[in-house]
């Protein structure tokens, strides 16, 4: 069982790799395309702009495409959960576009980026969330949300000045708004979860 | 709905080489508190919302000390680790997150060059950049700066930098307000007046400024008790409480000032 986390030069990859080393998936950094082919799971994490996530993120893109049309379980984590969409608000360049639907900017009613604790309300049981309920908390770093066409993907929801999306799943895709490699014991879990789906 | 947080502070003298956990009281009279990353473990295990580490020392000859504290630390604790003190160029910075880190805090490089703030939040993303604003009452002529009703009467709070020793002159409300349209994620509000002193948090200062930016402010400097964190979320804006003192003697735990909060009805993660 192998996990490979893309290495796309956006922001500090350590935490992420860190929370993976410990739950012993012994991780990777896959700095190059052809690199991802061969692990069982892909973690794509996010910092920052949607717009340079995106242009950095394209030339990965016929790779993740690959990946996730042969089922390898792919999880996205904060702007890497906002790239599988068609596009954000944020910036005029396109999502991968995997999940249909818009990323837009949170309501002016709450402080923007909503920054730290925020509990989850499960919408739907998923592995992913195996082992984790409503009263859990978890750290959200974010100024945009994602709003799906279908509503169905999404698995989990926060309450942020609107319900806001917090994880979707659909197949072998997943993805948390919030941060799991720095939500305690509780994101451990779910990167705990990943790990094993990829092992299946 | 959003957690109010508990940031335990870890100042870091690092003049020994494993560097030491040390406290001040109003920014002197140091004492000797614990090894670092002991210390943010056990912060951890209690339930520390993030943890925050200030090299007091700031000097760049003890770079590779401040990254083995963050790399030993970073190894048992997965809550956000923001570092700071000494931060004075993007390589810096980097050096930090290589080692662990999460969010950087800077100080006196931002008073001087306002333009690192930018550099940081465009690099690493604004959540990445933290504002520290050391702050001081003066309740002389304010010279046009703002003012704020104390019980001192009308004062304004002047920005120190070089870790307390030095004042900038600069009026600390209106640098929080420009902080933030540089681009910073977070305000760490320090009042050096009380600072160590276990006397409650300067409420006048932190209502001003959190009034004023519409980022979260991280209320620091006098917290004794878990009642004078309460008293500081019931009386202003802040979004999370830091303390050093109250953590580092074994006088509370993280996990009873959060069980305290909660039944006050504060919403906290417990």
């Amino acid at each position: 069982m192998t996990i490979a986390v893309v290495d796309y030069g956006v922001g500090n990859l350590f935490s992420i790799y860190n929370a993976l080393d410990r739950i012993g998936a012994g991780p990777t950094l896959a700095r190059e395309p052809e690199e991802i082919e061969s692990f069982d799971g892909i973690v794509v994490p996010g910092v920052g702009s949607f717009g340079r996530c995106m242009r950095r993120l394209s030339r990965f893109e016929p790779a993740l495409q690959r990946a996730m049309q042969e089922g390898t379980p792919i999880l996205g984590i904060c702007v890497g959960m906002q790239v599988l969409f068609e596009g954000s608000e944020e910036s005029p360049e396109e999502g991968l576009g995997w999940i249909d639907g818009r990323v837009v900017r949170l309501p002016d009613s709450v402080l923007v980026p909503q920054m730290g604790w925020n509990t989850l309300s499960i919408r739907r049981e998923v592995e992913i969330l195996e082992g984790i309920s409503d009263d859990d908390f978890f750290y959200f770093v974010h100024s945009y949300h994602c709003v799906p066409v279908d509503p169905s993907v999404i698995a989990a929801t926060t309450e942020y000045g609107q319900e806001v999306a917090a994880a979707v799943s659909r197949e072998n895709l997943f993805a948390v708004q919030f941060h799991p490699e720095k939500s305690g014991e509780k994101g451990l879990s779910i990167l705990e979860n990943f790990v094993r789906l990829s092992r299946c | 709905m959003l957690a109010r947080r508990i940031i335990p502070c870890l100042d870091c003298d690092l003049a020994v080489p494993q560097g030491r956990v040390v406290k001040g009281v109003e920014f002197k009279k140091i004492r000797y508190a614990g090894v670092p990353w002991e210390l943010a473990s056990r912060y951890y295990r209690e339930g520390a919302d993030e943890i925050v580490f200030l090299d007091i020392t700031a000097s760049s000859d003890r770079r590779e000390t401040m990254y083995n504290v963050i790399r030993k630390t970073a190894e048992n604790v997965f809550v956000p680790l923001a570092v700071g003190g000494g931060i004075k160029s993007l390589e810096d910075v980097r050096g930090v997150f290589v080692a662990g880190a999460d969010k950087v805090t800077v100080n006196t490089t931002a008073l001087k060059r306002p333009d690192i703030i930018s550099e940081i939040a465009g690099e690493y993303g604004s959540q990445a950049c933290v504002v520290a604003i050391d702050a001081k009452r003066r309740d002389g002529p304010a010279g046009g700066r703002i003012t704020v009703p104390t019980p001192q009467g009308e004062s304004w709070f002047e920005a120190s930098f070089y870790g307390g020793r030095e004042f900038s002159g600069v009026d600390a409300l209106a640098w929080a307000m420009e902080a933030e349209a540089l681009g910073a994620g977070e305000i760490l509000l320090t009042s050096m007046d009380r600072d160590g002193t276990y006397d409650g948090f300067d409420i006048p200062l932190t209502d001003a400024v959190s009034r004023r930016v519409r980022i979260p402010v991280i209320a620091s400097g006098g917290c004794g008790s878990p009642e004078d964190i309460f008293e500081v979320f019931s009386r202003t804006g802040a979004s999370a409480a830091l303390a050093a003192s109250i953590f580092h003697y074994n006088e509370w735990g993280v996990d009873a000032v959060k069980r305290y909060l909660a039944e006050k009805g504060v919403h906290v993660r417990i």
